[in-house]
């Protein structure tokens, strides 16, 4: 149920997905051991462009690349396919983006 | 040949595509027996009616696999002594391919998508032509080289978990055929063959859990050659993408 299209979208925000985990861990480990409040970080994360793209394009290649995962799954596990398991694909996709962006506005643009 | 007083505890599949179970023979057992023999002697001495298929007996013609206990095996070239179990030998249908009856399971799919990944030979020169010299030390030739024994037994077909989860994954003897032309100097169909694998069905579902190279009975790696269909499509897809 893999094309080269899909698989390459997947490996792509693989690629993208990697130094953005190890800057998230390094700004989490950094944050706790600084001891700062959650006030202290919102001040430095909202309105602030880099934070908002940093997370912005995290969200995006996480909906992207763990739809796709989900996508191989349901169809090996559960022999869904055709329509039925393009929107499943699709809602995983857009569910993902949704809650991802929920909070990447709240502690960025707000 | 004191082995020759005992017995062995053979479970063999009886049936056809819509059902069937195994059932119990006791067949003498031997110090030299392979799985093949065991059937055969099923075959000859207890039940006439029992179906499986063979040819050469020799590991050449990719006839008789089957599963034995569990494990897709050559079963010419299967040693009893290496498959038995507390006594027991369970032999069935190969996994993965629709049961004709008894032993015997429906080719059909496996060589239709044989065909389907372009597993056949697109000529770069006509008759008329000089034959085209190759150079045996070539890298492509030596990547070739490494699956042209393949003798479509189907083995590394039944041991793959991604064709039992995707019935339309090609599978990994058909694509190493396909990774075996595409290095082949003499094939002029590399761009149709890395579109036949590229598709729904394609050479990226493969999830390199390695089944197929483990249970090759003759060592081959279709893993390895799935891994070089994945980069040559991967180097085409942003080659078009320009």
């Amino acid at each position: 149920m893999l094309t080269v299209r899909l698989y390459m979208l997947q490996r792509i925000t693989a690629v993208l997905m990697a130094p953005l985990v190890l800057g998230h861990l390094a700004v989490m480990i950094y944050a706790v051991q600084g001891g700062l409040s959650a006030a202290e970080i919102l001040g430095r994360t909202q309105g602030s462009v880099a934070w908002f793209l940093f997370y912005g394009s995290f969200v995006v290649a996480v909906s992207i690349h763990a739809a796709i995962g989900l996508r191989v799954v349901i169809h090996e596990v559960l022999g869904l396919k055709g329509m039925l398991l393009e929107l499943l694909t699709w809602t995983a996709a857009l569910a993902l983006f949704a809650l991802g962006a929920r909070a990447v506005i709240a502690v960025t643009l707000s | 040949m004191s082995s020759d007083l005992a017995e062995l505890e053979v479970s063999v599949w009886r049936g056809d595509a819509v059902s069937g179970r195994y059932e119990d023979f006791r067949v003498p057992a031997h110090d030299n027996q392979t799985i093949l023999d065991v059937v055969s002697w099923i075959q000859q001495h207890l039940d006439p009616t029992l179906s499986y298929r063979y040819a050469c007996r020799v590991g050449m013609c990719g006839s008789c696999a089957m599963m034995v206990n569990g494990v897709p095996r050559w079963t010419c070239r299967t040693h009893v002594k290496v498959a038995l179990q507390d006594n027991r030998i369970s032999i069935g249908p190969l996994r993965n391919l629709p049961v004709i009856k008894d032993l015997a399971t429906d080719m059909d799919p496996f060589f239709d998508k044989w065909v389907a990944a372009e597993g056949r030979h697109h000529p770069s020169r006509t008759r008329d032509e000089p034959i085209e010299q190759i150079d045996p030390e070539d890298a492509a030739r030596l990547e070739a080289n490494k699956g042209i024994e393949c003798i479509n037994c189907s083995v590394c077909y039944a041991a793959c978990d991604t064709v039992a989860g995707n019935a339309d994954y090609l599978g990994p003897a058909a694509l190493q055929r396909a990774w075996t032309l595409y290095n082949d100097a003499k094939d002029d169909g590399r761009q149709a063959i890395l579109d036949a694998v590229s598709g729904t069905g394609g050479c990226h579902n493969c999830h390199s859990q390695g089944s197929c190279s483990h249970y090759c009975p003759n060592d081959l790696n279709p893993m390895a050659a799935i891994a070089g269909l994945k980069r040559a499509t991967a180097r085409s897809f942003f080659k078009r993408s320009k």
